[in-house]
């Protein structure tokens, strides 16, 4: 008989999600060819991050940002917007390139969901930038200096009330909503409800319902696309995400000068508000792994990078929470999927206290010799082609670029072929490069 | 023993820096010494940072010490104009590109210098510059950018100022993370700032 979930290891639960990523429950494959290559692709990619036996080779995964836009003959502006060319795009750009793991139709958007609730966060392309331009943030202070014991007192009504109000214009009006909490008996709960009756809260309420009806258009195209890449044979690797604490509040509430400013101002406050993040963000990323059946949890991490935080200040402020947020989501089975962003080179020795055969860890800049002698000896890496060689280098030099990392980093399993940072711009001919040299040459014998 | 706030604003000591400010303003010190002893601790901390020893945080949580100081100072000023004898220099981030904290890193160290900055903000049309540059004849600008597409921005910029016969009254700098001299050649600036400080040499060569 089955064990119940809650009776599993952590290696079980681990093994259970695998299996179901592995053989997708209600998948009618295109072929059995289809089939077997989805099990195939999947299973290499398996070996890969557990280190327990050896792929047959080195998996490959292509992480494109915009790229299969131009690539499909779209602008990300129409990208984000027409649901149809989106899905046209991206279905290509993987059947054309056939990577092991793919991101799925990994656009933002959609476009007009952003454009109903006047998302503030960030510019889209034609909304901010240029159509033909990727996506930007717009650093702010969302949450102010003085607002951390709200945050961490009541961090769900300090998102719905306060949060929400200010990156979202059409949701301003929430900052009057009533603290749910205090609905607790017949004297009084009525008086809570006043706030449902104003105007512009009402008004609010009709631009999310329109909001929430268009991503419900938009979630059955990515359902199908999801549905049917994976019957043409091929394993998406995402199946949610969550981020680092030290992230949550960087990038999205404090901005980048209020967090490094806190760090010297306030760090007892900041602390505590990590720490109220931390079972947050496990959840969000172990709930997705569990809906989807699907293991990988996506974390890109952004301000510890190399020379965002001192080395003290990484291992005080950003790497206690971040692993417990990681343990969080091995405990459950789910295979944490860091995207160190820039360089991680001063930040190796201190991330390889992680339990082996748990996460794969994508990296940009980082020198991988030195990742697969540090973390690599208890982590998958993947990864550190440089994305600006795939715009303007040559076959050639992608081929002995690749050469080199297969020569450094896959002994042993491991390694995960991949591009470093998530590009908008290659050429063709180079990607090919990069999948039949590692098809070639990272075969383990 | 007056407490030297050179040293302890360039060790961050934010509560410690602004009582000795405070105790000189009470003092009826000279403002201008203050600024200028705090334009010499940006200078140790600029020079920390290219050292390693300082990160971005650094340079940022200075930057926000020094803003209080200044809004302390001031009002005891006689004259603003007085403490900018450093010359104009104007600073945007180019067309298409919002990113700001390098540029206003730049703007800090400038201004600590003694310059008069000029910061018209993130996501410049070439023609705001043409027209601060007409208005202000400032002989400096700075053209921040981030991303790889402000490469053609950049260009378009000083494409600009050619255009508007302008090109020859103003020294042009660019700065941001992919900026390489490849990218000076291709945009047509003068010189590039690896980091704030570089800029602030610049600035002092060309606005002297």
């Amino acid at each position: 008989m089955e064990k119940k979930w809650e009776e599993m290891t952590s290696d079980e639960k681990q093994e259970a999600l695998f299996q179901k990523w592995i053989s997708p429950e209600g998948a009618e494959f295109a072929s059995a060819e289809a089939e077997k290559s989805y099990k195939e692709r999947a299973t290499r990619i398996k070996d890969a991050i557990q280190m327990k036996k050896l792929p047959d080779r080195v998996p490959i995964f292509v992480l494109p940002s915009f790229y299969p836009t131009t690539y499909g003959g779209i602008t990300p502006q129409v990208a984000m917007y027409d649901y149809d060319k989106m899905y046209a795009a991206f279905k290509k750009f993987i059947v054309d390139f056939a990577p092991d793991g793919h991101l799925g139709a990994a656009v933002p958007g959609p476009g007009k969901f952003l454009d109903i609730l006047d998302y503030k966060l960030y510019s889209w392309p034609g909304h901010g930038v240029a159509p033909e331009h990727s996506y930007q943030c717009n650093e702010g202070e969302y949450m102010k200096a003085d607002e951390y014991d709200a945050l961490i007192d009541d961090p769900s009504n300090f998102f719905s009330n306060t949060y929400l109000p200010r990156v979202f214009g059409a949701l301003e009006p929430f900052q009057q909503l009533p603290t749910l909490t205090s609905i607790l008996e017949i004297y009084g709960v009525a008086f809570n409800f006043i706030p449902y009756g104003l105007p512009p809260v009402q008004e609010a309420y009709k631009a999310l319902f329109e909001a929430g009806a268009e991503v419900l258009k938009y979630a059955g195209v990515m359902g199908a696309f999801g549905k049917e890449i994976t019957e043409l044979g091929y394993p998406t690797i995402v199946a949610g995400f969550t981020k680092a604490p030290f992230d949550v509040i960087g990038d999205t509430l404090r901005g980048t000068r209020g967090v490094m400013t806190d760090m010297y101002r306030q760090p007892a406050k900041l602390l505590q508000a990590l720490e109220t993040m931390t079972p947050i963000m496990i959840k969000m990323g172990v709930g997705s792994a569990k809906a989807a059946g699907n293991p990988f949890i996506f974390i890109p991490l952004h301000k510890g990078a190399d020379g965002f935080l001192s080395d003290e200040q990484y291992r005080k402020f950003y790497w206690p929470t971040l692993r417990r947020v990681m343990m969080g989501l091995i405990d459950e089975g789910a295979v944490p999927l860091p995207a160190a962003e820039g360089g991680y080179n001063t930040r190796l020795e201190i991330v390889q206290d992680l339990p082996k055969g748990k996460t794969c860890w994508i990296m940009d800049q980082t020198a991988m010799p030195k990742a697969k002698k540090t973390l690599g000896r208890v982590a998958c890496l993947a990864g550190n082609m440089p994305s600006a060689m795939l715009d303007l280098g040559t076959p050639q030099q992608i081929k002995d670029y690749a050469k080199e990392l297969i020569d450094s980093c896959a002994k042993g399993g491991g390694y995960i072929m991949s591009n470093g940072s998530f590009f908008d711009e290659a050429k063709p001919e180079n990607i090919h490069a990069m999948m039949d040299f590692a098809k070639e040459y990272g075969v383990y014998k | 023993m007056a407490k030297d706030l050179c040293n302890t604003l360039a060790d961050l000591k934010e509560d410690e820096a602004l009582a000795i400010v405070q105790d000189r303003l009470n003092a009826n010190a000279d403002p201008l010494g203050i600024l200028d002893d705090a334009r010499r601790a940006m200078e140790i901390v600029g020079r920390r940072f290219a050292e390693s020893k300082y990160f971005i945080p650094d340079l940022v949580y200075s930057g926000e010490i020094l803003k209080r100081i200044n809004e302390m100072v001031k009002p005891k000023l006689a004259k603003e104009g007085e403490t900018k004898s450093g010359g104009k220099v104007i600073i945007g981030t180019v067309a298409g590109d919002i990113h700001d904290i390098g540029k206003d890193i730049v703007v800090f160290m400038l201004d600590v210098n003694g310059f008069e900055v000029l910061d018209l903000g993130v996501d410049v049309p070439a023609q705001k510059f043409i027209d601060k540059i007409k208005e202000s004849g400032a002989p400096v600008v700075g053209l921040s950018g981030f991303l790889t597409l402000a490469f053609d921005s950049m260009k378009q910029t000083i494409d600009a100022m050619k255009d508007a016969g302008l090109r020859d009254k103003v020294k042009v700098m660019i700065g941001g993370g992919q900026i390489t001299d490849e990218v000076v050649k291709y945009t047509g600036a003068d010189a590039f700032g690896k980091d704030a400080m570089v800029g602030v040499s610049l600035a002092k060569k060309w606005a002297a």
